[in-house]
C-alpha cells in the first residue's frame, strides 16, 4: 500500500488542475441550462427577500433612501394599528373556514370518484378545472358577476320568489362569496385524495366487512387513518395558499378590501400599504410577519402530526 | 357442532366471461379441505365466493342446508385469513384482534377476555400492544389467524394464508394450523397453489383447473387413483412421469421396450410411473426402459437421478438412500405394475392399478 501512495502522488499532483478542467467540461452544460433558474432565485427571490428583511426596520417611501427606524414598524402593528387586527381577523376567518371546508369537499368527492366509475379521467379532467383557472383573474371576475345584486345566483333565487341580498357588497356575505370560490377550487387536493385512496389495499376492506363493519365504520376507522398523512399534506399546503390568497379579493373588492374592511385579506393590505401608500418599510414588515406566522403555524401542525399521522413504515 | 357447506352447479362470470363454470361440492362438518390448483384455476374466487366477497352468478350456496348467496359476509358465520394479512396498519396488535368484536359491540370486559384467550392460543400476548410493522411476517400471520379466532366463527377460510413466508417458517406455520384444526374442530377451507401444503394438511383436496373441479378427494386417493393426467401430474412431487405408448396384444409399447402389466390396457396412450415407483437395474418388477442418465441429486435420505430414455422422453426416478449412479450411463429401469397409471387419448386414467 504505501508503495503504490508513494507512486501515485506526484501523478494526483500533475492531474490536479486537469481533473478541475475535465469536470468542468463534463458539467459546464448543465450548470449553463441552470444559469436562469440560479439568476432568477438570486436575483429576484433571495435578494428582495433579504433587502425586505433590511427594509422592515426602515422608513421608506420608494422616493427618499431608508431611514433606520429600529422595530417602529413592528410596534405599529401591534399596538397603533387597528387595520392590521382586522385583516388578521378576515385572514384566520378565511383559513379556518376555507381549508376544512375544501379538504372535506376533495375527499368527498374523491372517495365517490374512487367507486371506479366509467369515465373518470374524464371527470377527474373536470373537477381539476377550477383549481387551474381558479386563481385567475377572469374567474375573479366571473364570480364576481355571478355574486352581484342581480347576479346569475340571485336570478336562480328569484324563480323561488326569494330576493337574495348583494352577496359581494353586503359585508355580512362578502368574505363567505370568496371562501366558496376557494371551495370551488378543490381540484388539486382532491386528485392527491384520489392517489391516496388508490394506496389503500382493498383487502383491508374486504377484511373489515367481514367483521361486519359498515361504510360509514369502515371511512371512520381505516380511510381516515390510513389516509392521515395525505390530509396532512394536504392541510399545510392548502392552509400556506389560503394565507397567501389575494387574487380573489383583490378584484371582487376592487383592490380596497371593501365592504367595510369585509375581504380585506393580510395580503390585500399588506399591497395596499407598499403600492397605495408607498410605506415600503411598515409593507416589508407585515410580509415578514406573515413568514413568520406561517412558519410557526407549519412547524406547529409537523409537532402535532406524530399524535395523528399513521405513517405506515 | 361443526358446520357443512354444500356448493350445486356454483357459477361465477365477469361480464360474458365465465370463470367458475359449475361446482359441485360438498364439506362435511369440521372436515378440512384444500382447493389447490394453478394460478388462475377459480380456487381463490371460489373462496372469495364462498365468503361473500364476491356475488355469486348462479347456482347455489348452503351453510348448514340454508341457502346464503344473498346473506352479507358478515353474516355467513365465517372469519378469513388473507395471504397479505390484510392487519390494520394504524392499530396494535390488540385493536386489530379487537376490531370485529368492537364492531359487534361486545362489552369491553369480554372483547379483553377472547382477545387474550387467542392470544394465548397463538403465543402472541407479548406483542399484543405492539403495531404490525413491528411484526416479523410469522408474528404478522399469527395475528391474521388471531383476528379470525377471536370471532369464533362457524367456518375458516384461508387465502394462500403462507405464501409471504419463508420456506422453514411455512412448514412450521402449516403444522400449527393443522393443529389449531384439530384443536378447535371447525370446518376450514384452505387455498393454496403448493400441492405439498395440500397433501399434508388436507381431509379433502379439491384438485381445480380453469374453474372446474378435476378430482376431489382424500389426499391418499388423489395420489394413489387420479382420474386425470393433470391431477396425476398435479399431485405429488417431483411429478409423474408420463411416456407416450401405444397397445399392441395388451402390451404397451414404450419406445423400444414392451411392457405387460397384466391387466386390460386398450386405448392406452399414456403410461404414467410416479418417480418414487422406479428402481433401477436390480431387477425387480418390469422393466420398461433403458435410460441414460443425465444429472443426479444425492438429498442424503434420497437420490433423485434425471434420465433420458432412448427415444428422448425425459424421466424422473426417485431412489431410497444414497445410491452411486453415474453421470452418461446406461441403466435399465423397472417399475411395479400395480403402481403403473395409463390414460387414454383424452388423458382420463382407464383403470385404476390395483394394490
Amino acid at each position: 500500500m504505501t508503495v503504490h501512495a508513494a507512486d501515485a502522488a506526484p501523478q494526483d499532483a500533475a492531474s490536479g488542475t486537469s481533473k478541475w478542467s475535465r469536470a468542468w467540461q463534463s458539467h459546464a452544460p448543465g450548470y449553463l441550462f441552470l444559469l436562469p433558474w440560479f439568476i432568477g432565485f438570486f436575483g429576484l427571490t433571495i435578494g428582495p427577500i433579504i433587502s425586505s428583511f433590511y427594509l422592515s426596520f426602515t422608513d421608506f417611501d420608494l422616493l427618499t433612501s431608508p431611514d433606520w427606524v429600529g422595530f417602529a414598524n413592528y410596534e405599529r402593528m401591534f399596538t397603533n394599528d387597528r387595520t392590521f387586527a382586522t385583516s388578521m381577523r378576515v385572514t384566520f376567518t378565511f383559513v379556518l373556514f376555507s381549508v376544512p371546508l375544501k379538504l372535506a369537499f376533495a375527499l368527498a368527492i374523491a372517495i365517490l370518484l374512487n367507486r371506479g366509475m366509467k369515465g373518470l379521467p374524464l371527470y377527474r379532467a373536470v373537477f381539476y378545472l377550477p383549481s387551474l383557472l381558479g386563481a385567475s383573474v377572469a374567474i375573479a371576475i366571473l364570480w364576481r358577476q355571478i355574486f352581484a345584486g342581480d347576479g346569475l345566483v340571485n336570478q336562480f333565487l328569484s324563480i323561488f320568489g326569494i330576493v337574495g341580498p348583494s352577496w359581494i357588497s353586503n359585508p355580512n356575505y362578502s368574505l363567505w362569496t370568496l371562501i366558496v370560490l376557494s371551495v370551488w377550487q378543490f381540484g388539486s387536493p382532491m386528485i392527491i385524495f384520489l392517489a391516496g385512496l388508490r394506496q389503500i389495499p382493498q383487502d383491508m376492506y374486504e377484511a373489515a366487512s367481514l367483521d361486519g363493519a359498515s361504510k360509514w365504520r369502515q371511512f371512520w376507522k381505516i380511510t381516515l387513518p390510513l389516509l392521515t398523512p395525505v390530509v396532512f399534506f394536504n392541510a399545510i399546503i392548502q392552509t400556506i395558499e389560503a394565507f397567501k390568497s389575494f387574487t380573489p379579493a383583490f378584484i371582487i373588492s376592487n383592490g380596497t378590501g371593501s365592504p367595510i374592511n369585509s375581504t380585506l385579506f393580510y395580503t390585500l393590505y399588506l399591497y395596499n400599504e407598499a403600492f397605495s401608500y408607498f410605506r415600503m418599510g411598515y409593507a416589508s414588515a407585515l410580509a415578514w410577519f406573515l413568514l413568520l406566522l406561517i412558519a410557526c403555524f407549519t412547524a406547529f401542525s409537523f409537532l402535532t402530526s406524530k399524535y395523528w399521522v399513521h405513517y405506515d413504515d | 357442532m361443526a358446520t357443512s357447506i354444500q356448493l350445486r352447479q356454483i357459477k361465477k362470470a365477469y361480464g360474458d366471461v365465465q370463470v367458475i363454470h359449475g361446482v359441485d361440492l360438498t364439506i362435511d362438518p369440521g372436515e378440512f379441505t384444500v382447493f389447490v390448483g394453478p394460478s388462475g384455476c377459480g380456487k381463490s374466487t371460489l373462496l372469495r365466493m364462498i365468503a361473500g366477497l364476491e356475488p355469486i352468478t348462479g347456482g347455489d350456496l348452503l351453510i348448514d342446508g340454508q341457502r346464503m348467496n344473498e346473506v352479507p359476509a358478515a353474516k355467513r358465520g365465517i372469519a378469513m385469513v388473507f395471504q397479505s394479512y390484510a392487519l390494520y396498519p394504524h392499530m396494535s396488535v390488540y385493536k386489530n384482534l379487537a376490531f370485529g368484536l368492537e364492531t359487534a359491540k361486545m362489552p369491553k370486559a369480554e372483547i379483553a377476555q377472547r382477545v387474550q384467550k387467542a392470544a394465548e392460543i397463538l403465543k402472541i400476548e407479548p406483542l399484543l400492544q405492539r403495531k404490525p410493522k413491528q411484526l416479523s411476517g410469522g408474528q404478522r400471520q399469527r395475528v391474521a389467524i388471531g383476528r379470525a379466532i377471536v370471532r369464533e366463527p362457524k367456518i375458516f377460510l384461508f387465502d394462500e394464508p403462507l405464501s409471504n413466508l419463508d420456506a422453514e417458517l411455512r412448514v412450521a406455520m402449516r403444522v400449527e394450523i393443522a393443529k389449531l384444526h384439530n384443536d378447535l374442530g371447525n370446518t376450514m377451507i384452505y387455498v393454496t397453489h403448493d400441492q405439498v401444503e395440500a397433501m399434508t394438511m388436507a381431509d379433502k383436496i379439491v384438485v381445480l383447473r380453469a374453474g372446474i373441479i378435476e378430482q376431489a378427494g382424500a389426499p391418499l386417493d388423489l395420489y394413489n387413483d387420479p382420474r386425470n393426467l393433470f391431477v396425476a401430474g398435479f399431485i405429488g412431487s417431483p411429478k409423474m412421469n408420463f411416456l407416450t405408448t401405444s397397445v399392441e396384444n395388451n402390451t404397451l409399447k414404450t419406445g423400444t421396450a414392451s411392457v405387460s402389466l397384466g391387466r386390460d390396457v386398450t386405448g392406452a396412450t399414456t403410461l404414467g410411473i410416479r418417480p418414487e415407483h422406479i428402481t433401477i437395474a436390480d431387477g425387480s418388477g418390469v422393466k420398461f426402459a433403458d435410460v441414460i442418465v443425465d444429472l443426479v441429486e444425492n438429498l442424503g435420505g434420497q437420490t433423485v437421478v434425471y434420465a433420458t430414455t432412448k427415444d428422448g422422453q425425459s424421466l424422473t426416478i426417485v431412489l431410497e438412500g444414497q445410491r452411486d449412479v453415474a453421470l452418461g450411463s446406461t441403466v435399465e429401469a423397472y417399475l411395479d405394475p400395480a403402481k403403473a397409471h395409463i390414460f387414454n387419448a383424452e388423458g382420463v386414467a382407464i383403470s385404476a392399478p390395483s394394490r
